[in-house]
Order: C-alpha cells, then structure tokens, then sequence
C-alpha cells in the first residue's frame, strides 16, 4: 500500500519510526523518571533533559526535510498507507461501515511545524526549570510531569482523528492538574490555593472536553469514523462541498469547538487559565505556549472543515470577544504573571477568531509565533520573579534593567513580538489574522451580516491594549527606580535560564520570517511569511470524494500534490484580498504604536497619573480590575448550585430514597410483630401452660427429695410397713 | 485435565475451604497462606484460560460441561464460558487473590473468616460460568450467605444493620428470580416437550414465547419474566431507587470485602442481564429498553451527586459505583455494536478501578481510624507512594483516557449516542461530577497542610503496595491496550446481539 | 427340736437390727454392718425354711452359701464406694452426702 518515496526524497516508511520516537522518547522518560528518578544523580532532571534535547532534534530534522520539500500538499498519513493501531475493537461503526477503530499518525506542513515548535519550546523549558526549579522539594516529581505533559501535547499533533487526539487532550489534562497544583504539596509551605487552582483548571477544561466529547459522538453517529480525512471527506459529500448545512453538524461543530474554548481558555471558560499561574513558572510556559492552549488552538484548525458558517461565525465572535476582554482585564493586572496569563488569552482570542473567519493558516501561523514569544515572556518573568527572590507583584519591581540585562533584552524583544512591531515575529501572524477579518468582511459585502465585522474591531482595538499593557510590563519592571529591597538586590540568573531565553528571543524575531517575507507581499507580489506559504487554509471541495477520486484515488492524495491545491490561490487573492492586506496592516501598524505611544506617555513620561486615570473611570475600573467578577458569579451559581444540588440529593436519598427502604423494613417488621404476639400469645400459650404446670407440681414435690440416702430408706421402710399392713389387714 | 477445568476453577476454592477449616483455629498463618495458595491456584488457572486457553475468535461456549444432575428435574450441572463471561471469571480470580492480601490484617476469627471467603468466591465464579438456569440460582444464592456472615461479623459499628439489609435486598431480588426460574422451567415444558433449565436452549425458545397473545393481570408473560429477572438483578447492580443497600453494605463491611462487593458482586446482576434477563425476554427487552436508558442515565447523574454531597470518603466511592454501573444499563440498553462492548468494558474496568479506590480508603482508615474527608489534609507529603498509586486509581475511576475507565465509558456513550443523544448529553453531566467529587476527594486528602495528627503515618507497606499495584497495572493496561479485554469479548457480544436482533424482530413479527 | 418360728423370731429380729443400723446409723461403715446382718436374717431363713420344708434337700444352704459369697463381693466394692465417697465428700456420714437433692 506504501507509496514508494519519490526520487531522493527523504520519506518513506521509516519516518514513520522516527515520528513515533518524538513523542515516545518524552514517555520514556516519563517512565523512567516517575519510577527511579529520584535515585538517580540529580534526582534524575537530565534524563528528561535529554530525551527532549533528542526528540526536538528529530523533530526539527524531520521540519527542516518538509521544508526543503516545500510543497503545500505534503501530507504523510498510516491510514493512507495501510498501517495503524487497531485501537477499539467494533463489530460494526454507525451506518453498517466496516468496524474497528484504528489510529495512526498524520504529519502534514501543519504537524510539522507544530511538532518542530513543541518540541523545541519544551526542550527550552525543560532546561530552563533546571535552573529555576533548583531547590524544590519535589524535583524529581517536577520533571517527571513535565514530559508527561510534553508527551501528550506531541502526540496529539500527530494524531490522524479525533479520538487520540481526545485521549491526549485529556492525557494534558491530567498533567497540567499536576503541575499546576504541584507546590500544594511542597515539603515547606504546602499552598492550598495550588490545589484550588488545579482543580478549578482541570474542572473547567473538563466542561470543554464534555462538551468535545459530545461533538466527537454526534459525527461517531453519523459517519461512523473520526479520522480527520474521512470526517472531512464524508461533511464535503453531506454538505454538498459546504452549501448547505443540516442543524446537527452546525449544534456538533459548536460542540468541538466548545473543546477550544477550555482548553485555549475562551470566554466563558477564562477563568481557569489567570489562576493556572499558582504552578511554578517553567509550567505557566508549557501552558501557555507549547501545549495546553495551542491545542485548543490546533483542535479548531483540524476541525474547522466541519462547522458550518454559523458556527464559523459563533466562534469569530467569542474569539474577538475575549481577545479584547482579556485585554482589558490584563490592562489592571499588577501580577506579572497575571498579566501575562490574560494577553495569553487574548492572544489566544486572535488565534481562534482568526480561525472563525476562515484565516486557518494565520491562526495557526500565530499559534507558532506565539509561543516563542510568549514562552520567552513567561521564562523572563520567571527569571524575573527568580532573581527578585519570588516577589511577583510589579508594583513592587522597577529598575531591573540594569541588574538582569539579559532578562530585559529578551523580554523586550518579546514584548515587541507581541505588540505587533514591524519585522518581529508577531508581526506577520497578526498582521494576518487582522486581514483575514478585514477580508472576510469585504468579502461578505456590507449588507451581509454586520456581526462578521464585529471580530475585526475587537481585534484592532485588543492591538490597541496588548501594547499598551505590555509596554506597561516592561516600564514598570524593567524601567524607572527599584521600588522595593527585593527588586534593588536583583541578580541575574544562571545560564540555564538565559539560554533558553536568548534562543527563543533569537525566534521571537526571526521567527516570522525565515527567509526574507516582504510583509506587503500581497501589494507588491513578493513572498509570504514561511508559514503561509506552507500552510493554507483548508479547502472542504478538495476533500470531496470526487477530488479524491479525481486525484487518484486515496492513496495518492497528498502524495505529491495530488489532490490539487487549488490552482486559483492567487486568484481568489484578488483585488479585495489585496485591499483587505494592505488596509489591515496600517491598522494593525497603527494600532501597535499608538499603544506603545500610550504606554510611554502614561508609565515612562509619567503625563497621565494611571491611579487618577483608575479613579476616574470608578466603577469600571474596579470592575475589570475584579476581572468583571466571574470567579465570583461563577462561585456563587455554579459551584454552589452544584454544591446545594448534591446536598439536596444526598438528603434526599439518606430520607426519602433510603427512607422508603428502612419503612418497608419498619412495616415488615410490625406485620411480624403482630404475628410473632399471636404465636406468643394464643399457639405457645397452650404449650406454656401445660409445661408450667408440670413444673410447678415439681417444684411442691421437690422438698421431699433431701438427697439423704438413709431418709430414703426410712421411706422405703414405711412404704414396706404400709404395704404390709394393707395386704396382712387386706384393706382392698 | 481441560474437560474439567471450569469445575476445577470453581471448586478450588470449596476444596480450600475444607483446608481450612481442618486447620486448627490458632494457626492463623497456615490458614492465610492456604488462602492465598487456592485463590492464588484459581487466578493461575483462569489467567491460563484467559490468555491462552480460550479462543477468542469463537463467539460460542467453550469448555462446557454436562452432566445430568437431577434428572427428575432435568437440571443439569452444565458449565461454559464465552466472551461474556470470561473477563468477569478472570476478574473475580484477580480481586478474590489480592482481596486474601487485603485481609492480612484480619484478626478476629481469621479461620471463620478465610474459610467463608473462600466460599464466597465459589459462589462468585459459578454464577458467571453455570448455563442451568438452577444451577446458577444455587451459585447465586451460595455467595449472598458468606457475604451476609463477612458484612455482619467483621464489618464496622452498624455492621448489623448493613448485613441484614444487605441479605433482605438481595434475598427479594432472589425470591422475584424463583418464581421466574420457576414459571420459565414450567413454561418451557409447554409445548409437549421436556421442560428445562438449560440458559441456551431457553434462549431459543424465548422469540417464540413473545407471540403468546394470552396475559396475566394485564401483562404478558415474556413481560413478567422481563421485570421479575430485571428487578432481581438490578438490585444486585444497583439500579436506582434499589441502590440505598449498596453504601451501607460498604461503608460497613470490612476492605476486602468492600472490594470485592464492588469489584465483582455488582458485576453479577449486571452479567445476569446479559445472560439470563435480556435474553429470555427479547421483546420485552425491546419495549422497555427506553426506560433502562433512562434508569441508566439517572445511576450515572444521580450516583455522581448524591456521591458530591458526602463526608465519608467510602461513601463518595460507594456512590461513585452506583454512578459507574449506570453506564452498563445505558451502553446495554442502546444495544449497539460499541455500545454492548462498552458495557462490558465497563464491567471489567469499574471491577478494577473502584477495588482500587476502596483499596485507597482502607489504606487510610487503617491509619487513622476514620473516614471523614474533612479532617484530613496533606496525607501526600508523608505518603508518596501512596498519593502516586492513588492518582492512578482516581483518575482511572474518573475516566481520565490512557486509564482502563476512559474507554469503557468512551465506548459506550459513543455506541449510546446513536440511539439515545439526549440522555448521553445529560450523562455527561455525570462525567463533569465524577471528576468534581474524585479530586475534591483527593484534594481533600492530599493536598495542603499535614495535620500535626496524622505526621506519624507511615507509607504504603509492601502488602498494601502490592494490592493496589495489582489493579494499577491493569487500569494501565486496559487504558492503553483495551484490545486485551475487547478482542475476548467482541465476538461473543457480536453474536449476542444478532441474537437478539433476530430474537426482537420474531417477536415482533417483523 | 426348736420349732420353724424362733429360727424366724431371730431371723426378724437381726432383720430389724439391721435395718435399723443402715437407716440411723451416722457411720458408713456401720450401715455397711447392718446390711450384712440384713443378708445374714435372710440366709437364716432360708436354711430354717429348707430345713422344715417337706423332702428336704440342701437347696437352701447352697443359696445361703451364694448370699454369703454375694455379701463377701457387695463388701469388697461398698467398702470401695466408702473410700471413694470419702476422698469426694472428706466425709463418711451419710447425711452429709446429699448431692442427689440437685
């Protein structure tokens, strides 16, 4: 069945293999970690270390062939090529389709990259918590969860359907359950808030993967499959290439995008993600930019095949909505950490927006650009927070530039990522995601649906806060005078900590352009960003089983471009799409620096007093600084409600369920204590009589018997005389 | 040797039990290693039959045995084992050996003790493996007196309310079993025919029975015989509103006998349904199977909360069994192909996973004396092992994939879905609930300050690691290779439910 | 010839003074003595009895001869039970033995 590998090319049935070892060498060391590590020298951190050291390199080995092959339609799947791992056994799927349930492995450009970018960070991160973890009194339980974590995230991005790609999901789940809460249960200061924190997080993922779950059942129903390619191929033919929607795919593509929202941390399911920050800080990373949210993220982009407008539509909405929600919340933060968390759900908010509008590849190219700056932010305040010996509140920091250099140059970088600066990474995937938006709207025409423009104003006007805010980091960490002993006796810190930093600051920049991107490419025809010009937006017509048919047949799709990428891709970018590029990048230009502008005029210039500008809105202010309370409305009507719900039920079957049981009992037994009286009464009664008589005549009997052996005979003796008297005298 | 090995498998133990009670009363370490050698015997020779002996790709009975044993009756003692009940016979081996480790402790009248364990597990075993519908009643009825003496001997403080009630349930259950048992054997005999109590034959027999237009008090016969069975089996399970027996029973009978109360007698009303109830009543089966849905459905929500709402931590286990074994009726009720084999996942892996839990709650009682969740705190810094193994068991309960729970429950509400999507979403509801109770649970445990109280606990002893590893490294294996189970299963589901699809549809004249 | 009734008077009175020692007498040893003078009343009869029966034979004194040889075992093992009574009682009254009463 296996295509043989074109002429030179690296491909062939061992990459395979070789894929398979990426996420196997991280469980590997999990294994080892989790049962030896501790007796190991250096409790073991190495083994991890280094097992993420090789699998990062087979997977950027594997990236670096995909992108010298340089072809859109690479795509390398087991189903194609007649393997797998026959998973669940079935007699039969819905619909009378041939059963049994197998999975395998999917590495397309997309797979790649992210399995490259996972890898890569986790490796960063992994060398990074050697130096920041050092000291902690459950090391070796520290690094054994976190390739665990790794494991399931790099799985996942190879996962060719939706229910591997769910028991990864969850397999994260779990670890970041652990690492969040990993210091409730530190040998000096076990924190309770740690606890609370990982179950809040795993208990409001779990409403997301429910919510999945039930979309995975609703096409399991249907189609019989989950396999992505089949799923696609079978919605191409339902939905006639896309033109009409039945309700229930609409009701079960919402459903899997619920997934997202857990896990990418999307309004209404936020909450957990602010307070993920109680894990240490290399955790908040992972998180943050390698697994957890890039997999809500990465979830959206291989299943937006499957919903329909509508629900392509919802999830625009509730991206652009939490990309400026978060935004605002993270503008009143002072936790550096805190404010770190709510631009990762903004962010994250563009990513899936971005997405909802039809721009697959920009959300995901800023899923990649993402994460080497946001995990470059995250490692910085942890080197931060490190060398200010864990003081986490800005307030409480400034001046840091001087003492931790490196820490601040990187951080900087990063921070220009993030906000949207020309020539840095963020720069190019924002810049995307904002023209996808303008671009969808133009397409629709302005009397379609007003709400399509709804996302492309929450995104500028997110751009607008994320560098305001983040600047606003930078100014009251970095600039100005030290504000407390801590931040005056900072020290930089070890190198295993600015290694990672410097590499992903070095990605942070380049990472948007690997070879020279004209960023007005659409204006002046030159070339995309490396990531668009390897990843496009998915197309449903191309999986239509007459484009697979016309391809070839399956075994060919992908193979060598066979199911075509549409010729017409310049074509459609045509003169709206070059409108939509050009009027989007002086917004997003714009919008950037008026937020850096802003951010100079109010923390470096000191002209606008931020605590005057905070009494003034009143309020608001507080407001949004309670993060719009829904840890509280959450509190006060889910979780109680739940609370008083089971304790109602408890009672309820302590009293009445439970109750009814014990009355049957009570009843029974007064039916037999009624009929054990009679029997006592009436029908032993006889018995007792005639038995208490003979007794009682016995008792009156019983004084003659004086046990004298000699008084018997006197008896016996008198019985004689009597007897004698009575026959001598012949009384009868 | 073969032709006898379900009666050996079965009778080991019985033989075990003479053992014992030759022993004198005071040689309490002959009497525990003689256990242990029997049950130990019986998990040998099931593990032989499980991975080697029994071919997995014939969906029939294996193994079988026949003999006449009351002719005058036409009982027979006839033996078999196939898909259905072969991963339920190497479960009760599994659970009755580590459930004789767990015991170790036992010291009250360890001779009594051992002796009715052991014959209790005769009961347990012969139940999954009789094909007389007479002698499975026997079998059934020989397990409830040992667990009745082992609840009301060496339970805790109401251990003799909780044995009574346990006896009473399940003693109306077996009463409503009779008369069917009864009126099946009669029936059978109706058409000129010799009556009999073969399982199988009256299978074949059942489609028929369906198309007796004639009732009694309004319900036809397959009807009656449906609800008497079901009743009588779904107090065993427990199906709500039977299931107040089953948290008594719990929080009062000692840890092994907990575990093996949840690891496998809950099995036997639900492996009582697949073998005896739906079966011997296809149509009526079909008619109802509605509402076994939604009594499925209401286990699993209702389970999940009432088990939120309690202090004891057995308790919060003994409902979250009731919660688990509600996916059994729905996966069974939807009777689709991934349905049925969830179900019966769903039985093997809630037989591993909550032995492992009750297992986690004697670890703790054992030390400290008490239950009570809100009064304990940190346990995880004194005891990693512990916490390590507990994690496992947690999760795997709570349905966390790459664990043994996930994919039984997985299976069946994906197979459930096509048939019943609204109660598979409400049933959801009691998946979110499990994961909220369980970690609360742990939370609650582990997590945080370490009392000043509880600092002199030791951790896990070798005897109590070696139990919970047992099942650990089973909720591991089914998690990630679920085929071990499912590929001795599926064929024989498979043909169950041809079965009864053939079976509905003559009943239904269709 | 001494008629049959002194051999009876005498045989009747030893009767008499035998019973009266096994009913009165607070020495097990003495009721012993008396159940022998009961045995020895009857022996006599039995010999007067044959001697003034019509055809007379040695009948009655080869019973007597068993009576006595009886009366010589019956001592043997009553003195045992006196001892055993003894070592059980410490005592060998008779009214103090009056376990039969429970």
């Amino acid at each position: 069945m296996l295509i043989p590998p074109a002429e030179g090319s690296p491909f062939g049935p061992a990459t395979y293999l070789w894929l398979l070892a990426v996420p196997l060498l991280p469980l590997a060391a999990w294994m080892l970690q989790a049962t030896i590590g501790r007796f190991l020298p250096r409790q073991g951190d190495w083994l991890p270390t280094g097992a993420m050291a090789v699998a990062a390199a087979i997977a950027i080995y594997w990236c670096v062939q995909v992108f010298r092959l340089h072809d859109p339609d690479f795509l390398l799947s087991t189903a194609r090529d007649g393997y797998g791992w026959r998973f669940l056994y079935s007699g039969q799927a819905p619909g009378g389709a041939l059963g049994g349930f197998s999975g395998g492995i999917l590495y397309d450009n997309l797979a790649a990259i992210l399995l490259a970018m996972v890898a890569l960070v986790s490796f960063l991160v992994h060398l990074f918590s050697v130096g920041y973890m050092h000291g902690d009194s459950r090391y070796n339980v520290f690094f054994s969860n976190l390739p665990l974590f790794t494991f399931a995230m790099l799985a996942l991005v190879l996962s060719d359907n939706l229910l591997f790609f769910f028991v990864f999901w969850e397999i994260m789940g779990l670890c970041s359950y652990l690492l969040i809460g990993h210091l409730a249960l530190d040998k000096k200061e076990p924190r309770m808030s740690a606890a609370w924190a990982s179950l809040k997080a795993f208990m409001t993922t779990r409403i997301g993967d429910v919510a999945l779950f039930l979309g995975m059942c609703a096409v399991w129903a249907k189609f019989g499959t989950l396999s992505f390619h089949e799923l696609y191929s079978r919605v191409a033919e339902v939905t006639d290439n896309g033109q009409s929607w039945p309700l229930w795919l609409t009701v079960a593509g919402l459903l899997m995008f619920g997934g997202s929202v857990g896990k990418s941390a999307q309004f209404p399911l936020h909450v957990w993600l602010p307070d993920a920050m109680e894990g240490p800080t290399p955790v908040s990373a992972m998180i943050h930019a390698a697994t957890m949210v890039a997999a809500g993220v990465y979830l959206a982009g291989r299943v937006i095949l499957l919903c329909s407008p509508d629900a392509q539509l919802v999830m625009a909405c509730v991206g652009g909505f939490t990309a400026l929600f978060a935004a605002t919340i993270g503008m009143a933060a002072f936790d550096i950490k805190k404010v770190l968390a709510y631009s990762t759900i903004s962010q994250l908010g563009y990513m899936i927006c971005a997405i909802g509008v039809g721009g697959v590849a920009a959300g995901l190219f800023h899923v990649i650009t993402h994460a080497f700056f946001k995990a470059c932010l995250f490692l910085g305040s942890g080197s931060v927070i490190h060398g200010c010996h864990h003081e986490q509140d800005m307030r409480h920091m400034g001046g840091l530039r001087r003492r931790m250099k490196i820490t601040y140059l990187t951080m900087l970088v990063s921070t220009l990522a993030i906000a949207g600066v020309p020539l840095f990474a963020g720069f190019y995937s924002k810049d995307a995601i904002i023209a996808a938006t303008l671009e969808k709207k133009m397409t629709l025409g302005a009397g379609d649906a007003w709400l399509w423009a709804l996302p492309f104003f929450f995104l500028i006007l997110s751009a607008v806060l994320t560098a305001f805010y983040m600047f606003r980091l930078i100014h009251m960490t970095f600039h100005g005078q030290a504000r407390s002993h801590h931040a005056e006796h900072a020290h930089e810190s070890p190198a295993s900590m600015t290694i990672p930093l410097i590499v992903l600051a070095a990605l942070a920049i380049f990472g948007g352009r690997f070879w020279p991107a004209d960023p007005a490419h659409a204006l002046s025809g030159g070339r995309e960003p490396w990531f668009l010009e390897l990843v496009h937006d998915p197309k449903l017509e191309n999986w239509n089983p007459q484009a697979i048919e016309a391809a070839g047949g399956w075994s060919q799709v992908g193979a060598r471009g066979a199911v075509a990428h549409d010729a017409g891709h310049a074509e459609e970018h045509g003169a709206v799409a070059h409108a939509a590029h050009s009027q989007a990048m002086l917004f997003s230009i714009l919008a950037a620096g008026l937020g850096i502008l802003l951010s100079y005029v109010v923390y470096q210039w000191r002209l606008i007093d931020p605590a005057r500008v905070a009494r003034a809105l009143g309020g608001f202010y507080t407001l949004v600084y309670n993060k719009y309370g829904f840890d509280e409305l959450y509190h006060a009507t889910v979780i109680r409600g739940t609370m008083l719900w089971s304790q109602f039920l408890s009672a309820f079957d302590a009293r009445v369920i439970d109750g009814i049981a014990n009355g049957i009992g009570r009843l029974m037994s007064r039916v037999a204590g009624f009929s054990a009286a009679y029997d006592r009464v009436v029908v032993d009664g006889a018995v007792n009589w005639l038995a208490e008589s003979t007794s009682a005549a016995g008792q009156s009997l019983r004084r003659v018997q004086t046990g004298r052996i000699q008084q018997y005979a006197y008896f016996t003796f008198a019985g004689a005389v009597v007897l004698a008297v009575i026959v001598l005298l012949d009384l009868f | 040797m073969e032709q006898y090995l379900l009666t050996l498998i079965t009778f080991l133990p019985a033989l075990g039990m003479l053992v014992i009670l030759a022993l004198p009363g005071t040689a309490v370490h002959a009497i525990r290693w003689c256990a242990a050698l029997f049950t130990g015997a019986v998990l040998a020779l099931s593990t032989w039959l499980y991975f080697w002996g029994f071919d997995p790709a014939s969906p029939g009975m294996q193994f079988t045995e026949q003999h006449d044993w009351i002719p005058s009756f036409h009982i027979q003692y006839y033996m078999g084992v196939d898909g259905l009940s072969l991963p339920l016979v190497f479960l009760s081996a599994l659970i009755h050996f580590v459930a004789v480790f767990s015991s170790w402790n036992i010291s009250k009248s360890v001779k009594g003790y051992f002796a009715l364990l052991l014959l209790l597990e005769v009961g347990v075993t012969g139940v999954f493996l009789a094909l007389d519908f007479f002698l499975f009643y026997v079998f059934w009825e020989i397990m409830l007196l040992p667990m009745y003496f082992l609840i009301g001997i060496w339970g805790g403080p109401r251990r003799e309310y909780a044995a009574i009630k346990f006896f009473l349930f399940t003693l109306a259950g077996s009463v409503l079993m009779l008369v069917a048992l009864v009126a099946l054997y009669l029936k059978s005999g109706a058409g000129g025919i010799d009556p009999s109590f073969n399982l199988l034959a009256l299978r074949e027999l059942a489609a028929g029975w369906a198309q007796d237009p004639s009732t009694f008090l309004g319900m036809k016969f397959t009807t009656w015989i449906f609800w008497f069975l079901f009743i009588g089996f779904a107090i065993k399970i427990p199906v709500f509103p039977f299931h107040t027996w089953l948290p008594d029973a719990h929080v009062e009978a000692p840890t092994p006998i907990s575990v093996i109360l949840a690891g496998i007698l809950l099995k036997l009303g639900a492996y009582g349904m697949m073998r005896v109830n739906f079966p011997l009543a296809p149509d009526a089966f079909n008619t109802f199977r509605d509402t076994l849905a939604v009594l499925g459905t209401i286990n699993i929500v209702y389970g999940a909360y009432v088990a939120m709402g309690q202090t004891d931590f057995k308790r919060v286990v003994a409902y979250s069994s009731v919660s688990h074994m509600g996916y059994f009726l729905l996966g069974a009720a939807a009777m689709t192909s991934h349905g049925l084999n969830g179900a019966n996942l769903q039985l093997f892996t809630h037989g591993t996973s909550s032995a492992m839990l009750f297992l986690i709650v004697g670890v703790v009682y054992d030390r400290a004396h008490h239950r009570d969740l809100n009064d304990f705190g940190g346990l995880g810094q004194r005891m990693p092992y512990y916490l390590g193994l507990s994690t496992i068991g947690i999760f795997a309960a709570l349905g966390l994939p790459g664990l043994s729970g996930f994919i039984a429950e997985a299976a069946t509400l994906l197979g459930a879905y096509e048939r019943y999507p609204l109660l598979v979403l409400i049933s959801t509801l009691g998946i979110i609930m499990t994961a909220a109770f369980l970690l609360y649970a742990l939370q609650r445990v582990f997590l945080g300050k370490l009392p000043e109280k509880y600092a002199g606990f030791r951790d896990l002893s070798g005897r109590e690691a070696f139990c919970l590893s047992v099942f650990a490294v089973w909720c591991i294996l089914v998690g990630v290779l679920p085929t071990v189970v499912l590929n001795k299963m599926a064929p024989s589901l498979e043909s169950w439910r041809t079965n009864m699809e053939l079976a509905i549809r003559t009943a239904t004249g269709g | 010839m001494i008629p049959l009734g002194a051999y009876l008077a005498v045989a009747a009175a030893l009767f008499l003074v035998g019973l009266v020692m096994v009913a009165s007498r607070r020495n097990l040893v003495y009721v012993l003595m008396g159940l022998e003078l009961i045995l020895n009343a009857a022996n006599l009869n039995l010999v007067a009895f044959d001697r003034f029966r019509p055809g007379a034979g040695v009948d009655g004194q080869i019973t007597a001869l068993f009576v006595i040889i009886l009366a010589a075992a019956e001592a043997a093992i009553a003195l045992a039970i006196v001892l055993n009574a003894f070592s059980l009682f410490e005592t060998i009254r008779p009214d103090e033995m009056d376990t039969m009463k429970d």
